[in-house]
Parts: structure tokens; C-alpha cells; sequence
């Protein structure tokens, strides 16, 4: 047992909700108790979706519990069919079925006999992967389904297309910015001449997934959705993949290189750099303000970033390599995956933390005292209560990170959005800073800015006007410095004299 | 004219048959009963909730509550994983150091643990480490076992109070004790100190009444006073602002639910605490207040003063609002049952409603609210509306379609699309935490049930009202 207060990756049964629903005509039937449907609550606000949300329970009560689940879940499986003729049904365990074991497998084979449209149970155990391992599995399941399917009919398309052609991997419903990332990366296929065969798993339809292996290679732009599938087709079809998330100027060029050369393999003679060398210099601003004297401003400023292992990884890169920022710390909840994710931004941050505990990332947030965080809604939270200005980089996600206006991370409009947000997030701090120091707040109390406010020791009156004169965004560092100071020496109160010997004895 | 004036209309002439109820399959949406920590913490301020169950639960509360999970709740989960599925680990161990550590940082007058859908099924005893943990560790620790196997949404609370009923003392021990028990009289009379020197003239000498349900520290003051206008005293109130002040029941005092959801609480009362129920219809609404004051009064054989004039003033007050709905019908699809006292009121506000969806329908408890529902039909003049327990939500949309209701009240899962195919929404849950109970918040509900019709009449000539194609309805 654990005591948690908080995740940062939902359970797997979302991640296979995420992929299925993702497709067009795809119906998921969750094997779940009253209540689990909340996934449909999530998609129609998030999302702000005007469809419903194509999921349904098929109930486990007091009776499935007594008497198993019998006809119930077949009885839903076909209604559904009948109902709203779905291209694929998918059957969704979640952690109650997990334990009743019920043979999900036979109701799916039982069920297919009436259905119209296709069943599958979704392959995935509530207790051994998260919602993004899951998302993947489930995405490799039907791509493998499909592409079997059409072998065994015969219906295997020969060849490639006659242009060069992508699929595009790992778009998803409730991803983050997933939307706004697959346009830019349409556009950029086009800009580089490339036809998109596919884009799955979102918008698509299962119809599509025969015809696959007809792209002349796979784009997979996030770390945790796409890889199983991209890693099956080029076992099936010699599929090569490009699996580098084109997040910020650097990393795309770095992308696009990675096309070219696999392109150049193919015997198609194309070569990007003078697009590459147009956009970062002149296209995309982000090069350019890299050098802009404001940039200028940000160099060596202390940053966090914490998400999941693309966005934070990708993310870390900018702030350090295109920035000049100062990465303190770089962190990622995808635990399964922390080798992948130490490898890419150990060279550039100082400390690299893998913990899914919202806790010890605020601790260590209240220790570094960085300028600004980049991290997920959690550590938007955890800025506000520490006095740090925060930019959501990552999911878990809330309504306003599915913004209605074009914001995509990917390419090169995200690097310029990317600009805007680190930006934003440092130039607010700085700007709530010089208001207190020309007194915009005096009123205010002294700012803690550990994790939990209490201390031992008092402050004398002269010793607390003294700290309050001290400019805000210092304050906090002084306070517990002095603090340190005064315990070591067996001071119980500290007055302004102490302080001042704080200071000097630590350069406080 | 307001409502009141109104009423006796064309009493006779409506269809006098009895309420219909059906049952349909259960394909619902609603929120998972755990959901009630959120407002029980936030009420009983030195506990603290444990939902001992899976990710699952936790990303459900993490979700549903929103930003109330960064303000440092007093409530966790206690994650199964797989060692305690397979029983490797033990259950009593594990549960003593999670609820240790919650009294080493929280020190909580109370643990109470929600078993969910897994402690269900792999049979923790939870009932049974209860006690021995609690002698243990020196915390009270209360069993609910609020799953979505079976109860829906809000009655979680009923499952919570139920396990509470059973803590309530059975005899004031001390002087010091009682007043301290008294919280609630104080709070009353705070910036009146004085007035203890005539406290019990006030009221008229009836058996002690204890009320039951949460409702926010707002809502419990202005019942507590409607009541002690007529001279009733309510002696105490479950659940109180702490755990420690739980109301006193002896046998033989008299018990009243302020919640249609109660009905285990309620029943608990009445079998293992030997109380009265007072058997009334919801203070919801100022038909519902003035019905469920008027029925204690008669409990207690008092004459009651004012009522009728009270009722009609709160008429008069929200006849604005009350006009945007009069005429307009309204479909309750049901996750939250406090479905027949909200389509009552509508009713009484001169709406007319077809159908009545709701998770679970206990004609016991709610009898005297049906009877109420079944009455305000007639006096109104329009036809009884359908009770479908355990509804369909698939059917549900294809009667919505057929009916073309001026609004649905819905969860947050049909609500989006509805309203993209022209269908004016109100999303339930925030009955059941908005105030909306007694005189004082007639407004506050008609707001919430008008605001969908104000803001699309501001729309209306836009031309925007169905906003998906044609072909994709199929």
C-alpha cells in the first residue's frame, strides 16, 4: 500500500480509452463498477468535445460479482454494435476486472460471433503498466490487428507510395497540445515535400491501417505513445522510423536531418539544409531571439523542468542549449523509462530526478529556488504556494492547457510558442520582484519558502524589519540561511545583529 | 401574481393517476460515491479520509475535484498494488503504518476509511481491522464502504453517516461535556451573549430532534433558525463541524434527513439508535422548507406561524427568475437523486417535467416527498412525470431527441454534446454543491437552473444552435 495524494499518470484503462477513442468509429466498453466512466467527463470538458464521447460501461455490480459477469458483457458488446455500428469495438479491463479474472478473452470471441464490426480486448494489466505504457500497448495492438487482418484477406497494399509518404505516430485525444502538434507537423511534411500517408492513432479510421506500410517511413513525435507500433511495422515491412521529437529549433533540424537521410536511403535526392538554414535564421523567431539582448537577460537564471520524458527532455535542451538558462534540475515521472530520459539531458542539467511523488519534486523546487519551473499543472501549484512563476510543459493537464487558438510545441510555430512561455515565465517573476523592491507590497510577510513554514526560531522585531528590507526575491535564501547560522551558533532569537553576522560569516 | 396566488389553477382537471415507475438497465453515468470525502472533509474539519483502493480511485478524485486537491486535503488513498491484491502483504500491517504516519502529520480526531470496488471484492475485512488498529494507534477509525458496486454518487455521504450514526454518544456525561456538545446553539447565538440568561422559553418543550445530512455551516445555521422560529430546538446535527462533537442519541429522540440520499443513515437511526424518523419532504425549495417545517411542527403539535406568508414573500422575490422558466419543460436524466425534490420545485416554479432519472429510488424514505411531487402535479395542473430508477443513458438521449426538452439536467458527460445539438444543459453535480437549501436559497437554485436560458437567449439570434453536421449525428 502507498499513501498518495496525487499521480501524475492516470491508470492504464485511460490510456487505452485515450487510443480508442482517438480513432473515428471505434466504440470502447469498459468491464467497470458505476463510476469509472469518468474518462467521458474528462473528454467532453477538456477536450471541449461535441461528440459523446464513444464509451461505455458494461456494469459490474453486486451481481457480476456474485454470479460473474454471464451474457452482460456480451449482451453490451453486441448492443453496441447494433446501436452504433462501430468499425471496432475494443473491450477495456480496468482494475476491478483485473482481479475478478473473468475470461474477457471468451466474451470478446463470443461476441464477434454477432457483431457486425470487429472486437478486441485491449491487452493491457491495470496493475503492471500506467496509462501511457498502456496507450502504447493498445496502439501496437490494433495496428497489429488490422495490418493481420488484411494479410490474411489478401488485402495488403504492394509497394510504396509514389512520392515519399509518413505516418505520423502517437497523436492522441487528451495528449498534450497533441492537436495543435499534428497540424504543424502536416505542414511540415508538406514544406519538405512529403505526403502524409497516415495520421494515427487520432482522426483516423481502422480502415486506414492496412494501408500503413505504404509511407516510405514513420515519424513518431512523442517518446511515450507510437514506439511499440513504429518498432512492429518495421518488423513487419523494414519500416524505418525517426523517433526525435522536433521540439524546439535545434531538435527539429535534427529531425529533419534524420528524414533526409532516410530518404537519401531510398534513393530520393533531397536535401533540407537550405530549408533548415531559411527557417531557423529567418522563418522561426526562436534563433533570433536567442541572441536578442532580452535573451541576454535570462542567461545563468535558474531554472526546474519537470513532465513526462518528451516534453521535459525536450524542454531542458531549450532552456539550456538555446537559451542559456541555467537547468538545475531536470525530472520526469515515466519511471519505466528513466534510462532513456537520463541519457538525454544529463549533460545538460546538474541534478536529474525520476520520482512520480509530487512531494519530493517540491521539495526539491523549495531547496534549488529556481527562477522559474517548467512542469506540469502540479508544479504550477507547487510556484503558486513557493512564490515561483510556473509554465505548464507537460500533462497532467487541466481545461486550459487545450487552448482553442493554434499553440502546437512541435516544429517551428512551437519553438516560437516555447519562446513565449519560458519568456513569459521569467519576465512575470522579474516583474512581481521590482515591484517589491520599489514597495509595491510592504505589507506583505516574510516569504517562506520551504515546504513546510514553521521554524524554531524566533525573530526579534529589529531582526524582522531588517529581513523585510531585503529585496523579495532573496529574501527566502537569507532567511533560512540565517536561520542555519543562528542554529549552528545556539541562538534561539535572531535579531539584526545576527543577521548581520549571518551575512558575513555565510555571505548570505 | 406570484405562485402562490396561483396554485389552485385547474387542480381537477389533471390526469389523477399515481406516479410511474420504471427501472431500466443501470447504463448510467455518474460519479463514483468515494467522490463524498471532498465535501465530508471540508465539513468534519479534524478528520481525515483514506480511500483504500487503486489508481483508478485516485485519478477519479484527483480529477473531480480539481483544485481543492492542491489545497493540502485531508484525504489520500491508500494504493493497493499487487502484493496487496495477491495477499502478500498484510493487510493489517500495511493500513497501521499508512494510518500512523496520517496521525504523525495530520493528528485527526478521526480516520475514516472508504473501502472501494477492490476491497470489495478481495473481502478486506475492513470492519474488522477497524477496531483493533483504533485501540492500537488511540484514533477512532470509521468503516464506509462507499463503492460504485453499489451506491451511485451522493450516497457515499449516506454510507459515511450510516457508519457514523453508530459513534454518535449515547449520554452526556458531564456538564462541561454538554456544552461543549452545544456548539451549534453557540454559534447561534454568537454576538448575543446575553441571551442565555432565557434560552429555553424560546422553545417550545418537544422530545430533542437531531437532523441528518452535510450541508455547508451557512446552510445549517438558517435551518437551525427557520426551526427555532416555530420553537423548535435542534438538539444536534450529523455530521457536526468536528468529529468530536457528534450529536448525543438516546432512544426515543426524533430524527429528521435534510437530503433524499439518506436513507441507510436514516434507516440506521431508526433500527440501531431507536430514534423516530420524521418522515418529510425535502427543505428544498420554499415549498419543500415550509412542507418540511410544517411537518415537524405537526410532530411536535405546534401551530405554525408565518409560514404561509414566508413562502409566498421568497415567490415574490424570484418571480424574475421564475418567469424565464414557467411554460419550459425540463428532463432530469439522474446521477445524483436529489432528482424527485429538485423536479417538485421546478414544478412548483411552473415547469413541466417528463421524465425523472434516478440512480436509486427508496419510496420509504422519499414517500413523503413523492406524495408532496404527486401533489404539486395536481395543484399545477400538469401531468405526473416518469420515474425511471437505474436509467439508460443511451434510451435516455432517444426520448431527449424525441421530447426536445427546454433543458436537461445532465452530467458532464452528455453535457458538451447536447449542447452542441441545440439542447440547452445544466450540469447536475453543481446541485449538489451549490446551497440549495431552505428559504434563503430558492435563489441560488433558480440561478443555476436558469442560467443555461439566459446565456442562450443572449446567443439566441446568432443563429449558432446546432453546431455538429447533420451526418454526424449517426
Amino acid at each position: 500500500m502507498k499513501l498518495a495524494y496525487w499521480m501524475y499518470a492516470g491508470p492504464a484503462h485511460i490510456g487505452t480509452l485515450r487510443v480508442a477513442s482517438s480513432f473515428k468509429n471505434v466504440h470502447a466498453i469498459m468491464h467497470a463498477p458505476l463510476g469509472d466512466d469518468y474518462f467521458n467527463v474528462m473528454r467532453s470538458m477538456l477536450e471541449r468535445e461535441r461528440d459523446y464521447t464513444p464509451v461505455t460501461a458494461s456494469v459490474v455490480d453486486r451481481n457480476v460479482l456474485a454470479r460473474g459477469s454471464q451474457e452482460k458483457v456480451v449482451n453490451n458488446i453486441v448492443r453496441k454494435d447494433h446501436e452504433e455500428q462501430p468499425d471496432l469495438i475494443v473491450l477495456t479491463p480496468t482494475c476491478t476486472s483485473s482481479i475478478l479474472q473473468e475470461d474477457l478473452a471468451n466474451f470478446v470471441e463470443r461476441a464477434q460471433l454477432d457483431a457486425n464490426g470487429d472486437v478486441l480486448l485491449a491487452d493491457v494489466n491495470h496493475y503492471r503498466v500506467n496509462e501511457l505504457q498502456a496507450a502504447d500497448r493498445t496502439l501496437h495492438q490494433i495496428v497489429q490487428f488490422y495490418t493481420e487482418k488484411a494479410r490474411k484477406k489478401g488485402e495488403l497494399p504492394e509497394g510504396k507510395s509514389e512520392k515519399p509518404s509518413v505516418n505520423i505516430i502517437g497523436v492522441s485525444t487528451l495528449g498534450f497540445h497533441n492537436q495543435h502538434d499534428a497540424t504543424e507537423l502536416k505542414r511540415l511534411m508538406a514544406d519538405l515535400g512529403i505526403e502524409v500517408n497516415a495520421v494515427i492513432p487520432e482522426g483516423a479510421s481502422v480502415h486506414e491501417l492496412k494501408n500503413l506500410s505504404r509511407a516510405w517511413f514513420n515519424l513518431v513525435p512523442y517518446r511515450e505513445l507510437g514506439l511499440m507500433a513504429a518498432n512492429y511495422l518495421k518488423d513487419e515491412f523494414g519500416m524505418p522510423f525517426v523517433d526525435i521529437t522536433p521540439m524546439g529549433v535545434v531538435e527539429t533540424a535534427r529531425c529533419i536531418r534524420a528524414i533526409q537521410s532516410i530518404l537519401n536511403k531510398q534513393g530520393v535526392d533531397v536535401d533540407y539544409d537550405t530549408f533548415i538554414d531559411e527557417q531557423t535564421r529567418f522563418i522561426s523567431q526562436a534563433a533570433w531571439f536567442s541572441r536578442s539582448i532580452d535573451c541576454q537577460n535570462l542567461t545563468g537564471k535558474k531554472a526546474v523542468v519537470f513532465g513526462d520524458n518528451t516534453h521535459a527532455s525536450a524542454i531542458t535542451k531549450i532552456l539550456s542549449r538555446e537559451m542559456g538558462i541555467h537547468v538545475v534540475l531536470a525530472g520526469t515521472y515515466c519511471k519505466y523509462d528513466a534510462d532513456w530520459f537520463r541519457k538525454e539531458v544529463s549533460e545538460y542539467c546538474d541534478e536529474v530526478l525520476i520520482s512520480n511523488d509530487h512531494g519530493e519534486i517540491g521539495d526539491a523546487i523549495a531547496r534549488l529556488e529556481p527562477s522559474a519551473i517548467f512542469g506540469t499543472q502540479m508544479e504550477r501549484h507547487l510556484g503558486k504556494r513557493l512564490d515561483i512563476p510556473c509554465g505548464v510543459i507537460a500533462a497532467p493537464i487541466h481545461i486550459q492547457n487545450f487552448p482553442v487558438g493554434y499553440r502546437p510545441y512541435l516544429g517551428y510555430e512551437g519553438a516560437n510558442q516555447v519562446v513565449d512561455l519560458v519568456y513569459n515565465s521569467f519576465t512575470l517573476g522579474m516583474e512581481d520582484h521590482l515591484l517589491e523592491i520599489f514597495g509595491g507590497h510592504d505589507t506583505k510577510e516574510v516569504i517562506t519558502k520551504g515546504m513546510s513554514a514553521d521554524s524554531d526560531l524566533s525573530w526579534s522585531k529589529d531582526g524582522l524589519a531588517e529581513l523585510n528590507r531585503i529585496p523579495g526575491f532573496v529574501r527566502g535564501k537569507v532567511k533560512r540561511n540565517t536561520e542555519k547560522f543562528a542554529r549552528e551558533r545556539g541562538f534561539t532569537e535572531i535579531s539584526a545583529e545576527v543577521l548581520y553576522a549571518a551575512k558575513e560569516a555565510v555571505g548570505a | 401574481m406570484t405562485l402562490a396566488d396561483a396554485k389552485p389553477q385547474s387542480a381537477t382537471q389533471s390526469s389523477p393517476q399515481a406516479l410511474n415507475f420504471e427501472c431500466e438497465t443501470g447504463n448510467y453515468h455518474t460519479f463514483c460515491p468515494i467522490s463524498c470525502v471532498a465535501w465530508l472533509y471540508q465539513k468534519i474539519e479534524d478528520s481525515f479520509f483514506l480511500v483504500i483502493g487503486t489508481k483508478t480511485c485516485g485519478y477519479f478524485l484527483q480529477n473531480a475535484m480539481g483544485v481543492m486537491i492542491f489545497a493540502e486535503p485531508r484525504y489520500a488513498m491508500a494504493e493497493l498494488e499487487e502484493g496487496d491484491i495477491s495477499a502478500q502483504l498484510n493487510d493489517y500491517e500495511e493500513l497501521k503504518r499508512l494510518c500512523t504516519q496520517i496521525k504523525r502529520d495530520r493528528n485527526p480526531s478521526v480516520i475514516v476509511w472508504i473501502g472501494t470496488c477492490t476491497t470489495e471484492i478481495i473481502k478486506m475485512d475492513l470492519e474488522g481491522l477497524a477496531p483493533r488498529l483504533e485501540s492500537e494507534i488511540g484514533v477512532p477509525i470509521v468503516v464506509a464502504r462507499a463503492n460504485g458496486l453499489d451506491y451511485a454518487f451522493t450516497q457515499g455521504e449516506d454510507t459515511v453517516l450510516a457508519a457514523m450514526a453508530h459513534r454518535c454518544p449515547k449520554k452526556v456525561e458531564s456538564e462541561a461535556e454538554k456544552e461543549e456538545r452545544n456548539a451549534i446553539q453557540k454559534l447561534l447565538s454568537f454576538g448575543n451573549k446575553k441571551e442565555t440568561a432565557a434560552p429555553e422559553s424560546e422553545y417550545v418543550d418537544h422530545p430533542p430532534l437531531v437532523l441528518f445530512g452535510s450541508l455547508p455551516d451557512p446552510v445549517v445555521t438558517q435551518l437551525t433558525l427557520e426551526l427555532k422560529k416555530q420553537g423548535i430546538k435542534v438538539s444536534g446535527w450529523l455530521p457536526s463541524k468536528r468529529y468530536t462533537e457528534l450529536p448525543v442519541i438516546e432512544e426515543g429522540y426524533y430524527v429528521a434527513g435534510v437530503n433524499p440520499f439518506l436513507s441507510r443513515t436514516a434507516t440506521t437511526m431508526m433500527r440501531r439508535r431507536k430514534c423516530k424518523l420524521i418522515g418529510a419532504p425535502f427543505p428544498i425549495g420554499p415549498d419543500g422548507t415550509r412542507a418540511w417545517i410544517e411537518k415537524m411542527c405537526s410532530v411536535f403539535g405546534i401551530e405554525p406561524k408565518g409560514l404561509e406568508e414566508r413562502e409566498a414573500a421568497i415567490w415574490e422575490s424570484v418571480e424574475d427568475y421564475v418567469q424565464l422558466i414557467r411554460g419550459k419543460s425540463v428532463f432530469f436524466m439522474g446521477d445524483n437523486l436529489l432528482e424527485v425534490s429538485m423536479a417538485r420545485f421546478l414544478i412548483r416554479c411552473g415547469m413541466t417535467v417528463p421524465e425523472i432519472g434516478i440512480p436509486y429510488m427508496d419510496k420509504r424514505y422519499q414517500g413523503a416527498e413523492l406524495k408532496f411531487l404527486e401533489q404539486t402535479c395536481h395543484e399545477m395542473g400538469v401531468p405526473l412525470p416518469k420515474i425511471v430508477e437505474k436509467p439508460d443513458n443511451y434510451n435516455q438521449i432517444q426520448r431527449i431527441y424525441e421530447l426536445e426538452p427546454d433543458l436537461v439536467i445532465t452530467g458532464m458527460a452528455h453535457a458538451n454534446p447536447l449542447e452542441a445539438r441545440g439542447i440547452n444543459t445544466k450540469w447536475s453535480v453543481e446541485f449538489t454543491f451549490a446551497q440549495i437549501h431552505g428559504f434563503t436559497n430558492t435563489r441560488d437554485i433558480l440561478e443555476l437552473v436558469t442560467r443555461p436560458l439566459r446565456r442562450n437567449s443572449n446567443l439566441k439570434d446568432l443563429g449558432w444552435d446546432k453546431l455538429v453536421r447533420e451526418t454526424a449525428n449517426v
